[in-house]
């Protein structure tokens, strides 16, 4: 057992900071520490194109679809360093990390020829359609509907419903949607995943204005949309296998590559307090401490999943964890953020409704318990799977 | 990335735990906590003479093993989680390193391959606050004042004791317990598993042979020592925290109310999850530390303090948690949950509480200097 990462990892490590570095001090400089993801759209355009043509777009793709086949670990290292280097906000990061992966698995091959090469080059951005006013953490719960037609170029299917918190709906070309295409079909069963284009007239996004006040997710809606029959991932009807599959292969990796940002904010928090004396208050310090014990524990929380080996039972509840930690550990970062900063964390600096990045990170970490799994979710996840503890009984 | 037992420490875990599982059960705990010593003389056998683990962590040269810290971590975390009552985490996890640490190789020759193989039991003072004087007496010293709340103090052969007074910083002394001058207090302690006594010195004579090292030099020794022994407390935690989830999960699994199992609640289950998440996290703050400890990195404080100060509120947390979780016959003498409970208490105050540890923190974080 050790803490570091092994001598090719690190090889690995410095080949992609050196890119990264080069990249970001040439010729995508204006978008270096963008951490915003409104505008600049070309220029991040250009950028998810570079990436992908360099073979960093989605390294962990096989290298046929032009990733890099490279390990968990190894997806790790980059988005540390990616981190480290203050790249921009991955735009297409629901195509390359959600989509990508799911196609690879679930997809055809004209589905893969068709789809994966514009999506790592960053022409076209995707979108995920799950959630809806009445599927949240009941996510089987789904209305949209989906049924096929005979249209001008053979089959299609159409797309009646709802779906919500899109993200960047607004500047994706497609959208992967959960959809019940068996009528009469309950939970889980009779759904399917559907790959839709947005730009259609059957298809309206309107943006969904957040506590930040930011507008980065939306509310779409499906009337009448159409996309072609092949354009199904996996058999009509199965589509819940191919959601749940998105879902699993995860491991802590992404809770991981997030540390060096959380680190970033840490420093800030820190550096605050040293700079109006919060730093001197015996509690605050126990606060900032216990962040800092936090963050560095998730680190080796994530490392332990990742170092496993596929045969290893041994260590095998912690991988559950991830979600929860990081939510919890992050929102607790906002909110001593804010004691920090005391009376002159309650105003903006700007005339418009913008706040300052800790004030931001405050509100914005409120979403971290919630998304992907709330905090209650993931508790009854670690509590049944984890501890195999009965199920909650449920309404059907 | 290798964080992750190799398969020889595995297979010493599986070692660890058949060995702990078959000996060390509530039974034999409660029988033991209400004998005179406090340990099985026997058992310490097992332990030390036939299993060898007394000196898996100390250089070969002086009896040991020569393998690590992780694998020391291993053992002490299926020894918390039997609450095995034993003078191995005082002798073997606080007072060897000391003499590793700060002993010239003839000290180290002289105590350490009796201490590894369990023929002597040692003691550290880890409490130190200035109440143990030294001064110099010709050649040699005499030490006055105490060292309290020493575990397993009243059944050590010898003592590694720290002093002021002498050469500006600290010093470690090697007293052995038969030492004239030297009364030894057996306390009744809360924690019935794990016994203390308090030290009192009068004027008792120090030869300069039992001064380890050099006299008033000890002040980095020292707190290295206890930067390894909080390491190793808190792989104990770790493991008492672990077995004291299993129990209350199986608890809720069988115990029935409403016609359902009452781990089928959320008020429970929910509960039950949190203490997973401390559970996961206490392991793996207490194998990161004892990683950092082999492999000698300049954040040993940091990742000592870091393991001490998760590792002794998770397993508080845990025990708390526990007894509420199992309502009245948690509240029992009859059940085990509240010799876990109180072992989490002796240990979240032993080298040191949470709260000390994190101020550690906020100084290597250097908060608020330079203001």
């Amino acid at each position: 057992m050790r803490t570091g990462f092994t001598p090719e990892q690190e090889a690995f490590r410095a080949e992609v900071a050196a890119w990264l570095n080069e990249q970001l001090s040439g010729p995508f400089l204006s978008i270096r520490g963008l951490t915003s993801y409104s505008g600049m759209v070309e220029e991040r355009r250009a950028w998810e194109r570079a990436l992908g043509e360099a073979g960093w777009g989605a390294v962990g793709w096989p290298k046929e679809y032009g990733g890099r086949g490279a390990s968990l670990a190894e997806q790790v290292i980059l988005a540390e360093e990616y981190a480290r280097a203050g790249a921009p906000g991955r735009m297409n990061h629901v195509g390359v990390e959600l989509a990508g992966p799911t196609l690879i698995h679930f997809g055809t091959e004209a589905q893969k020829q068709r789809f994966l090469r514009p999506m790592l080059l960053g022409e076209e951005f995707w979108a995920q359609g799950y959630s809806e006013p009445n599927a949240g953490s009941d996510l089987a719960n789904i209305r949209t509907r989906a049924w096929l037609e005979d249209g001008p170029n053979g089959k299609e299917w159409v797309i009646e419903g709802q779906k919500t918190w899109t993200s960047l709906a607004q500047y994706a070309d497609w959208i992967f949607v959960l959809a019940r295409t068996e009528d009469g079909s309950q939970g889980p069963q009779g759904i399917s995943f559907l790959l839709v284009p947005l730009k259609q007239k059957g298809v309206t996004i309107r943006p969904i204005r957040q506590i930040t006040g930011d507008a980065e997710f939306n509310e779409t809606f499906f009337d009448g949309a159409r996309t072609a029959a092949e354009n199904v991932v996996g058999k009509p009807g199965e589509g819940w296998r191919v959601a749940m599959g998105l879902l699993s292969h995860e491991r802590g990796a992404s809770s991981l590559a997030m540390q060096m940002n959380f680190r970033n904010e840490l420093d800030r928090v820190i550096a605050a307090a040293n700079a109006n004396g919060a730093a001197n208050d015996p509690l605050i310090r126990q606060r900032i401490a216990d962040a800092h014990v936090g963050l560095t524990l998730m680190r080796y929380n994530a490392l332990r999943t990742l170092s496993r080996r596929d045969d290893d039972t041994s260590l095998g509840r912690e991988g559950f964890i991830h979600k929860i930690y990081w939510g919890t550990w992050h929102r607790k970062l906002g909110e001593l953020a804010m004691d920090v900063l005391g009376a002159p964390g309650l105003v903006a600096a700007q005339p418009e409704y913008d706040p300052e990045d800790l004030p931001r990170l405050w509100l914005q970490s409120r979403s971290d318990t919630i998304h992907g799994g709330t905090n209650q979710i993931q508790r009854n996840i670690i509590a049944e799977r984890g501890l195999g503890l009965p199920r909650e009984p449920r309404g059907r | 990335m290798q964080f992750v037992l190799t398969e020889e420490q595995a297979l010493i875990q599986e070692t660890a735990r058949g060995f702990f599982g078959e000996y060390v059960t509530s039974a034999k705990v409660r029988e033991v906590m209400q004998s005179e010593t406090g340990f099985d003389s026997q058992l310490w056998h097992g332990v030390m003479a036939d299993m060898g683990f007394g000196g898996i962590a100390l250089p070969a040269q002086c009896g040991g093993a020569g393998l690590g810290h992780v694998e020391l971590a291993i053992i002490l975390m299926e020894m918390g989680r039997t609450l095995c009552p034993s003078p191995f985490l005082s002798s073997i996890a606080m007072a060897a390193p000391a003499i590793v640490q700060a002993g010239s190789a003839d000290q180290q020759a002289q105590w350490l391959p009796g201490i590894a193989s369990g023929e002597t039991i040692a003691a550290l003072g880890w409490l130190e606050d200035g109440s143990a004087t030294l001064s110099e007496n010709g050649s040699d010293y005499r030490l006055s004042g105490s060292a309290r709340y020493i575990p397993f103090g009243h059944v050590a052969d010898m003592f590694v004791i720290p002093a002021r007074g002498v050469g500006g910083g600290l010093s470690l002394l090697a007293i052995p317990a038969k030492t004239p001058g030297l009364r030894i207090e057996k306390h009744v302690a809360i924690d019935l598993t794990r016994p203390m006594a308090s030290l009192h010195f009068d004027d008792v004579e120090v030869a300069a042979d039992m001064v380890l090292g050099a006299p008033g030099s000890a002040d980095a020794t020292y707190a290295r020592t206890l930067d390894l022994a909080r390491i190793a407390l808190a792989a104990e935690q770790a493991g008492g925290a672990e077995a004291i989830l299993d129990l209350t999960v199986q608890y809720a699994k069988d115990r029935v109310q409403f016609g359902r199992p009452i781990g089928s609640f959320q008020a429970l289950k929910h509960r039950l999850a949190d203490m997973m998440i401390q559970v996961e996290t206490a392991k793996t703050a207490a194998f990161y530390a004892a990683c950092v400890a082999d492999e000698n990195g300049a954040d040993l404080p940091e990742a000592a303090a870091i393991a001490k100060a998760y590792c002794s509120d998770a397993f508080s947390d845990c025990t708390g948690n526990a007894i509420q979780l199992h309502g009245g016959i948690g509240f029992t003498w009859e059940h085990d949950a509240h010799l876990y409970f109180k072992r989490a208490r002796g240990s979240a105050t032993l080298l040191g509480d949470a709260r000390s540890q994190r101020e550690t923190i906020a100084r290597i974080l250097k908060l608020g200097e330079g203001n």
